[in-house]
Order: C-alpha cells, then structure tokens, then sequence
C-alpha cells in the first residue's frame, strides 16, 4: 500500500490529518466523539481500558490512553481536535497538551506564547 | 432585493466563550483582547443586519468523520448548541432563516459549488463563540445562516477555492429578492498549532500581514497552497480560509472600518476586522 506525498510531509512537528492518519485513527477519533454525550464521559472514566477495548482501539493507542500522552495519540491518529475531548476529561485545556506535546513546564509553554506577540 | 452590508472576521476559540460564561471580560489577561470588539458592536448597532451568513468549521459535534462535507450549508429553522465534551456552556439556539438558506443553496448549486444541504444541524463554538462576541447577552437580535467548510481531514477546500465560493455566495445573497440586510462572518484562526512538536506555534508577521492583504489583495492570499497556510499559520491556523470566504462575498475593493489584533488568546492569535464594500 502506498500512500500519495505531500507539500506539508516536512514541516517539523506537525503532523497534517490526512487520510492515512485518519485511517488508523478512526477507532480512537470515534471514541472521542462519543465524548460529547456526559454519561458516556462517566462511563470512560469507570473503566477506561473496557471502554477503549470497546471502541477497538489498538494496544498502541489504549497505552498511550492509559499514559496521557497526547504527542503519541497524535502520531497515532488522533485529530487535535477529537483528542481535545479525551484530554477535558483528565482536565487538560489546550494549553496544557501543548505544554506536554513540546516538553515544557506549563509555565514555560505560556511565556512562550506571551513572547509570540512582544 | 437582499444587500450585504459589510463583512466580519474574528477568531472562535473556545477559552473566549469560558471567559464570558465566567464573566472575565475585564480581567486583565482578557480586557485588551474583548476591548477589540467594541468597535465591532458599536458598526453593528449603527448598521444593525437581519441575518447573518456564519462561515465556520464544525470541530466533531455535527459532523464526524464517518461522513465530512467539503461545503455544507444549514437549512433549518432553529440551529441548537450542544455539549461539545469538554465544558462549555451550552447557549441558547439561533434562529434560522430557510427562504434565504435555499435561494443561496440553489444559487451555489446553478455556479458549481455542489454543497450539502443539512435541514438538521448542531452548530458548536466555531459559531457560537463569534455569536457571543457579536451580540452578547444570549438574546440573539438576527438569525444565521451557517456555511461549514471542513478544515478538519484533509484534503481540505484550497484558499482559491474558498475565495470563488465566497463570490459566489456573495452573488447568492445579492440576488436573494427580500431586502434583507446582510452581514457576513468569516471565523476562525489566526495563526495557532494546538498539535505536534510545533504545538504553540504563533506568526505575529503573517497575521498582521494577512489582515492588511485579505482587503487589499485577497487574490494574493488565495495563491496559497493548503501546505503553505500550515507552515505560515500552523496545522490549526489553516481556519484562515473561512476569512476568504467572507472576502469574496464582498466586492473588488473594500474599506477597512476596524481592525484589532492581540495575542495571546488561549494558544492563537486572535483578530477581528470589519469591512464594508467602498463607496
């Protein structure tokens, strides 16, 4: 299987949603969705690794679930946006992923984006 | 016959409808950034539209991947909020305008734009944000008329593409025979990347440099590649599309009414324009 290139494959830390990723996101993406309703939300957060095995994500992405880890999420399919809706359950804001995304203290990811506009 | 009576763009991000369901406005983290619109209200008063064309994108509450439209236009009378997943509060539906929402359907379709027509549609912070901004108080004095472009799996709609669109949907409402009284919104951006190593990526250079261009050259902007918006505005800040919708429902040549910029808005760069068709 080969998959077509693309004018944005080598921009540094960014990984455009395309179709491949989408492709082996979709589990993942189709359980953040189901975030929208609050009991599924309760249902998540009473057995997390019966919901994700529900959903059939892969041992990969219930790993990187179980640790948090939005960058891996992403590499493994995760739209931002869906991704968004797992990380308002542990009570992380945008901020806060992108914080962890590029391995800075919260602290330090704010001062970054304060100095974006000096 | 309908006439379009100016154009707004502004950010949607979701910490702004957190910061006025809190009531921060004068905090002072959020005042220089809610002190932008008050210019924006003050046209609005003065101008005061009857329905209002909203260009979004939709973030996973209507539309999920199973199944994403290119251009999808709202064809309701009522378009509900709904939880999103992650907090905001759910505000109160906005009115639809359906005679108006099939004349510019119908229009598109006759000029080549193959739209999907949705009579049922959740709409979620990409208009409720701007609808919040526009027209505080939840009592929305106009209805909508929401336009979704996907901005979400690529591929996505190139600017070019957008920028036709927007003519087109431009000729729509002008050919619409009500006198209504039109405004269109073009949301989303500016710069931001919420994903990746590159999370927090903000272009103060580039934002400022498209608000200035979209009036006086939108045909510049709309040379861009999908790959060049992401690498100059970030994977997020590929939403500046929308804005060129907004700018090619507008003529040839436009005045600049207001214009405000300010960063940091959450992780973006936040900025609004009004633009008016010049004389």
């Amino acid at each position: 299987m080969s998959w077509s290139a693309h004018d944005y494959d080598d921009i540094p830390g960014t990984y455009v949603f395309n179709g491949r990723r989408s492709t082996t996101g979709y589990p993942l993406n189709r359980m953040c969705m189901s975030f929208n309703s609050a009991e599924n939300r309760d249902a998540f957060v009473r057995d997390e690794d019966a919901y994700c095995t529900k959903f059939r994500l892969t041992r990969e992405q219930r790993d990187a679930v179980r640790e948090r880890d939005v960058l891996r999420l992403v590499k493994l399919g995760g739209n931002i946006y869906y991704l968004a809706k797992l990380a308002g359950i542990f009570g992380l804001n945008v901020q806060d992923i992108g914080a962890q995304q590029t391995g800075k203290s919260l602290d330090e990811f704010r001062a970054m984006l304060v100095a974006a506009g000096e | 016959m309908a006439t379009i009576v100016g154009g707004i763009t502004t950010s949607h991000i979701p910490a702004i409808g957190n910061a006025i369901a809190n009531g921060k406005q004068d905090d002072p983290y959020w005042r220089p950034f809610f002190e932008g619109y008050r210019p924006v209200r003050a046209w609005l008063d003065a101008v005061k539209p009857d329905v209002a064309v909203v260009v979004y994108n939709d973030h996973g509450l209507n539309f999920f991947l199973d199944q994403i439209p290119t251009f999808a236009i709202g064809a309701a009378s009522e378009y509900a909020n709904s939880d999103e997943g992650w907090g905001l509060d759910v505000l109160p539906p906005v009115c639809g305008n359906p005679a108006l929402s099939w004349h510019v359907i119908e229009s598109l379709m006759a000029d080549e734009f193959d739209v999907t027509m949705c009579q049922q549609m959740t709409v979620d912070h990409g208009v409720m944000v701007p609808m919040s901004l526009l027209w505080p108080g939840g009592a929305w004095p106009l209805s909508i008329v929401p336009l979704e472009v996907n901005t979400v799996q690529h591929p996505l709609p190139s600017p070019a593409r957008c920028y036709k669109l927007g003519k087109a949907l431009g000729r729509a409402i002008r050919s619409y025979p009500d006198p209504l009284k039109v405004v269109v919104v073009g949301t989303g951006g500016m710069s931001h990347q919420l994903q990746g190593e590159r999370a927090g990526f903000i272009n103060k250079p580039f934002d400022l440099m498209f608000m200035t261009t979209i009036a006086s050259d939108p045909e510049a902007l709309a040379r861009y590649s999908i790959g060049d918006l992401v690498e100059a505005a970030g994977s997020e800040g590929v939403e500046l599309i929308m804005w060129l919708v907004m700018r090619g429902a507008l003529g040839d040549r436009v005045s600049t009414i207001h214009s405000h910029y300010h960063i940091p808005v959450s992780s973006t760069g936040a900025g609004v324009l009004v633009l008016e068709n010049a004389a």
